[in-house]
């Protein structure tokens, strides 16, 4: 830890005519909006790390803005306790995450980030967190090795690869009763994981795999491949935008196979993508049924204007368990990673706990169902 | 290799519908480069505003799938119109910015290299924050349908249905299938014509042949040029429509992959041969299918460039050369 | 043999391109000269001031030039990683004049021979792995140059674009080199803890000694990020020593001449393909050493790192610098990578602030932010001739 204590010498730099510009160290963020009467609170912020620039840039958004969503109500409703929001935009890039991520350590104000939002970022900042003891909890991050690093200050509010593919297989061939699958990834960290998790998973039933690209829009020979196959159901691990394309495409070209997905593809922008292709497409999401959801997502659509996509929940779960935290008097690191680490409380996606290795309990994952252009519950998938 | 036999239609029609597609973008990569020895980096982003064009007409006319035929056209037509139109305007704007005082000061091509990804990165970012850029008129809700989901695919709403129209080898040839290939193709057609018979197509080439000689000549150079980014813009245009048709979306960065495909394409073809591109297109949309049939999707880039690069090292200016000034009247 | 047009910089090289000389601003000679004129020793105490002050720069977090929004310790390994590349590219682009769109994919072979030697596959010693990182490159350069450099110009360009992507692409589907999880636990410089120097802390135009923040000297670590700088700063004083002799050798001569006309070069008796050869190997070699580099900061990379965009970047940097001229892509590096960081104040507008950034810089300094000399002299002529046409047509 550091402390802002100042010691040494003033040297001289009249060389340099620059008065009224502001020093680099912590607490210098302009966020600590509304009065600064705020007792124990004063100069607290947590942060969002995550893409809000560059090609992942859709998927980053709707977490900071469920973070911001949390932190907003927050201060709202503790006036005398004003938490700011320090954004670090990576572009998902994992070059620029490990910059960010010193910088956040370096910041004494910030004491939790939310984040980072991918898989790659999350493998460099990790270290740097876990050494600066900036305790962080991902919304979305989903690579099951991320929690083996032995960095104390990772969590993550959702589950991973391993505790969603399983479920999708389960519901592939328990419920649907699928005698054949065929499975597509997009070679995303994400998307290729849970993929082979499923593929293992289904073992037998696989008849055919191949693998797309993020960012490729032509999926026709992919699809050939599935109709010549006779798949019942297509397993697609990825992300929505390319899961609104492929469905899409699959329909034109008559292939009328379950599509299955993961909740990469839990967002509004993929039946914006699929139209009418969307329709009975299942998604499998560790995440519960919208119902608690209603409150928050009245008040998301009013702030933002659209309706929470991908993760937004998530994110807003996570900013409340630090918030909580805060508003209990933990306003330093240490204290808020410990607060995180004993957590037990209801969030809007699930009953949030963490175990030793920062990763949530109770998973329960659920299986939605497009029906009338909207996501909607379809059943808890048992697993054991 | 029994699945690519067994399925040889369908990954032959996909694949010509994919570079026909390619091929209509690569015509403005060529043209300039016929013209300019330039790779106009941006002409992507031409596509992309074509593209959102399309979109933004039947946001506004709002036409239901399944409407009578006279509709559907009527619609479809109005969003090429607007396409072509904006395509062709934001070509004429890049000339206008990235390339007219660089073209003045005859400054090295590099630059202008530089110039062009300049404005592509700032096109394909004006268009992925527009709805903050028409908030600051405070526009944001009256055109929500327009703006929301900046950073996010947007769809086309197609009026037209997809419908099978015959069967042919396990695979059922649609209306929008034919309607891409046979557009791609007249209108390459139709551009040949205007290169070899118009006034302007005549400037283009002397201008491509020997800009000099051609001013010379009193062959007014920067109409010429102007000319030539138009009516690649137009075809961008045209492009990013029947690309619609297919594959029902767009989004701000989706022109930069199809760019590099395209380019791809063009030289593939032979840079500054109007047929090359078209050539150039079906090439690498039929390798791409294929490839993928044989070793997997995950593959196709890598067949697509390694074909590339096989017939660059044995016809080293592409499949139909290069030359558009040598193209005979 | 293809006509002049299919290779760019032959015919319309030097000669033609200079007619956009009258309008350079800013005398850079006054400067030179009065540098120059300085006594020898007085000379030579400037430049080891200046480059006390370039080590210095991560501990000093001198107001305006440090970011604010991000480290900056991490942002000058950044800066110095594109430099180090841009000096690379420079021999390619700015000295042989051959266009590689797929640079990336020496960056990527250097950083993947460290990752999945020193980890992923095989525990080696980081001593070992530097030197094999760059010798992978070096035999890469040569073995895709030797197909590739046949082809003239632009079709270069899309060419080199393709091996950049087929590499990139390669490490994503390969499950030996890691795919699309990447490979963590990159091996790290070893370590010599020497002593410990504290951070500057400013307040307004007042500096203090900030006893609390201070860097390990050549500790090696994960959060701290100077020694990393320091580290790829001493490789840039080397290379740019090295770059020095090349340039000023009969190879650097052979490659002004294959850049300026090939075919007169060729039929002046220099083999233009060997000395292609030997600008792309070279290229590569230190594109392989940045790349390595950059996974030993990183202790991570994936595929991702290694987009084509990023080929893009360094080509940029090299030409809105001043391709040919060392100084000049160092400062379009620079540009490049540090403007981005510099302004996060924009947030979401970063992106379309730069690439209008590139668009006024192409526009208004064609020539490039340091021109090379040698177009400098060629600017001159041209003046010259021209005020003689001038004259000429009035008589």
């Amino acid at each position: 830890m550091r402390f802002s204590v100042k010691t040494g010498v003033p040297l001289l730099a009249a060389a340099l005519a620059l008065t009224a510009c502001g020093g680099t160290t912590g607490g210098d963020d302009d966020n600590a909006s509304g009065g600064g009467d705020a007792g124990s609170c004063e100069d607290i912020a947590i942060g969002y790390f995550g893409a809000l620039t560059g090609a992942a840039a859709n998927l980053g958004i709707n977490i900071r803005n469920g973070v911001q969503l949390a932190v907003d109500q927050f201060n709202e409703e503790n006036a005398d306790c004003q938490v700011g929001l320090e954004e670090y935009d990576s572009a998902g890039d994992p070059n620029q995450a490990t910059g960010l991520a010193t910088q956040a350590i370096g910041d004494d104000s910030v004491i939790g980030i939310v984040g980072p939002a991918f898989s790659g970022e999350s493998d460099t900042a990790g270290p740097i967190f876990a050494e600066g003891g900036l305790p962080t909890i991902s919304a979305s991050a989903t690579n099951p090795a991320l929690s083996t690093n032995g960095w104390d200050t990772f969590h993550r509010i959702l589950g991973n690869d391993d505790s969603q593919g399983p479920a999708a297989a389960t519901y592939i061939s328990d419920v649907l009763q699928a005698p054949s699958v065929f499975v597509v990834d997009d070679a995303s960290a994400y998307g290729a994981g849970l993929a082979e998790i499923v593929n293992e998973s289904l073992a037998d039933a696989v008849v055919g795999e191949d693998t797309i690209q993020t960012g490729q829009t032509d999926f026709s020979a992919t699809i050939t491949a599935i109709r010549d196959s006779g798949a019942e159901a297509v397993f697609f691990g990825g992300y929505y935008a390319e899961a609104g394309l492929l469905v899409q495409q699959m329909r034109g070209a008559g292939v009328d196979a379950t599509f299955v997905v993961a909740d990469g593809v839990k967002d509004p922008g993929f039946i914006e993508a699929a139209g009418d292709a969307a329709e009975g497409t299942i998604i499998t999401c560790p995440c519960l049924p919208p119902e608690e959801q209603q409150e928050f997502f009245t008040a998301f659509e009013e702030a933002f204007g659209s309706a929470p996509a991908t993760y937004s929940a998530e994110a807003y779960d996570a900013a409340n368990v630090m918030l909580e935290g805060i508003k209990e008097g933990n306003t330093d690191r240490e204290s808020l990673l410990e607060w995180i680490n004993d957590y037990s409380g209801e969030g809007i996606t699930k009953q949030v706990s963490f175990d030793e290795s920062g990763e949530v309990e109770n998973i329960s994952v659920w299986a939605y169902k497009v029906e009338n252009g909207e996501i909607v519950a379809d059943q808890e998938i048992e697993t054991d | 290799m029994s699945f690519l036999i067994n399925n040889f239609v369908e990954l032959t029609v996909t694949g010509l519908v994919l570079g026909a597609v390619y091929g209509l973008v690569a015509l403005g990569y060529t043209l300039v480069y016929g013209v300019l020895q330039l790779i106009n980096f941006a002409h992507s982003e031409v596509w992309m505003f074509g593209s959102f064009a399309a979109v933004w007409v039947t946001v506004a006319v709002g036409v239901a799938p399944g409407s009578a035929l006279p509709v559907v056209i009527g619609v479809l037509l109005l969003a090429l119109l607007a396409a072509m139109t904006v395509s062709g305007g934001v070509a004429l704007l890049l000339e206008r910015v990235a390339y007219r005082r660089l073209i003045r000061l005859d400054a090295p091509k590099l630059v202008a290299l530089i110039s062009a990804i300049g404005a592509s990165f700032a096109l394909a970012e004006i268009m992925g924050l527009r709805d903050r850029i028409v908030g600051w008129f405070g526009l944001r809700d009256d055109l929500d349908p327009y703006v929301r989901s900046a950073r996010d695919n947007t769809r086309f709403r197609n009026p037209l249905e997809t419908e099978g129209l015959f069967t042919v080898g396990g695979y059922t040839v649609t209306n929008v299938d034919v309607i891409i290939i046979v557009s791609a193709v007249v209108m390459m057609i139709a551009l040949d014509q205007f290169i070899r018979r118009t006034r302007t197509g005549k400037g283009i080439r002397a201008v491509a042949q020997d800009s000099e000689a051609a001013a010379l000549m009193g062959v007014n150079r920067n109409r010429i040029i102007r000319a030539t980014f138009l009516v690649g813009g137009i075809m961008a245009g045209a492009a990013a429509l029947l690309y619609l048709m297919r594959f029902g979306v767009t989004r701000w960065n989706a022109g930069f992959l199809l760019g590099v495909k395209a380019f791809t394409a063009a030289v593939l073809g032979g840079i500054g041969n109007v047929r090359g591109a078209l050539l150039g297109g079906f090439v690498l949309g039929l390798a791409e299918n294929y490839g993928s049939a044989l070793i997997g999707s995950e593959w196709r880039d890598v067949v697509a460039f390694l074909l590339l690069v096989v017939i660059l090292l044995f016809r080293p200016t592409g499949l139909l050369g290069e030359s558009l000034g040598r193209a005979r009247a | 043999m293809t006509s002049g047009k299919a290779s760019p910089d032959t015919e319309s090289g030097s000669a033609r391109s200079m007619a956009w000389g009258p309008r350079l601003g800013w005398d850079r000679g006054a400067l030179a000269r009065r540098v120059s004129g300085l006594p020898k020793p007085v000379k030579w105490a400037l430049i080891g001031l200046l480059v006390v002050l370039l080590y210095a720069l991560p501990l000093l977090e001198i107001p305006i030039i440090s970011t604010p929004d991000t480290d900056f310790g991490a942002v000058l390994f950044t800066v110095a990683s594109y430099v180090l590349v841009a000096l690379g590219l420079n021999i390619v682009l700015g000295y042989a004049g051959l266009l590689d769109l797929g640079y990336v994919g020496f960056y990527a072979i250097g950083a993947y021979t460290v990752a999945v030697l020193g980890s992923l596959q095989a525990q080696w010693s980081w001593w070992l792995l530097i030197p094999l990182a760059v010798l992978f490159t070096t035999i890469s350069g040569v073995l895709l140059g030797a197909p590739t450099l046949r082809v003239r110009g632009d079709y270069l360009a899309i060419v080199t674009l393709g091996f950049g992507e087929i590499i990139r692409l390669t490490a994503l589907n390969t499950e030996w080199l890691g795919a699309a999880k990447g490979i963590t636990g990159v091996p790290r410089p070893p370590s010599v803890e020497l002593f410990e120097l504290p951070h500057l802390q400013w307040e307004g135009a007042t500096a203090f000694l900030d006893l609390d923040d201070k860097t390990t000297f050549l500790f090696f670590g994960v959060a701290d990020q100077a020694p990393y700088y320091w580290l790829a700063l001493t490789v840039i004083f080397v290379i740019l020593g090295a770059d020095r002799m090349l340039r000023l050798s009969r190879i650097g001569r052979a490659w002004e001449a294959t850049r300026e006309d090939e075919d007169a070069a060729e039929l002046m008796g220099v083999p233009t393909f060997k000395f292609k050869l030997l600008a792309f190997a070279s290229g590569a070699f230190i594109g392989g050493l940045s790349g390595a580099l950059f996974a030993s900061r990183q202790g991570f990379i994936n595929p991702e790192s290694f987009q084509l965009l990023l080929s893009i970047l360094f080509v940029a940097a090299v030409v809105v610098g001043g391709a040919g001229n060392r100084w000049g892509v160092i400062l379009g590096a620079i540009v490049v990578a540090y403007l981005p960081e510099r302004f996060r104040g924009f947030e979401e507008w970063r992106l379309l602030v730069f690439g209008a950034a590139l668009l006024v810089l192409a526009n208004f300094r064609p020539q490039g932010l340091i021109p090379p000399r040698r177009t400098r002299r060629a600017q001159a002529v041209d003046e010259q001739l021209e005020a003689l046409e001038e004259g000429a047509d009035r008589a």
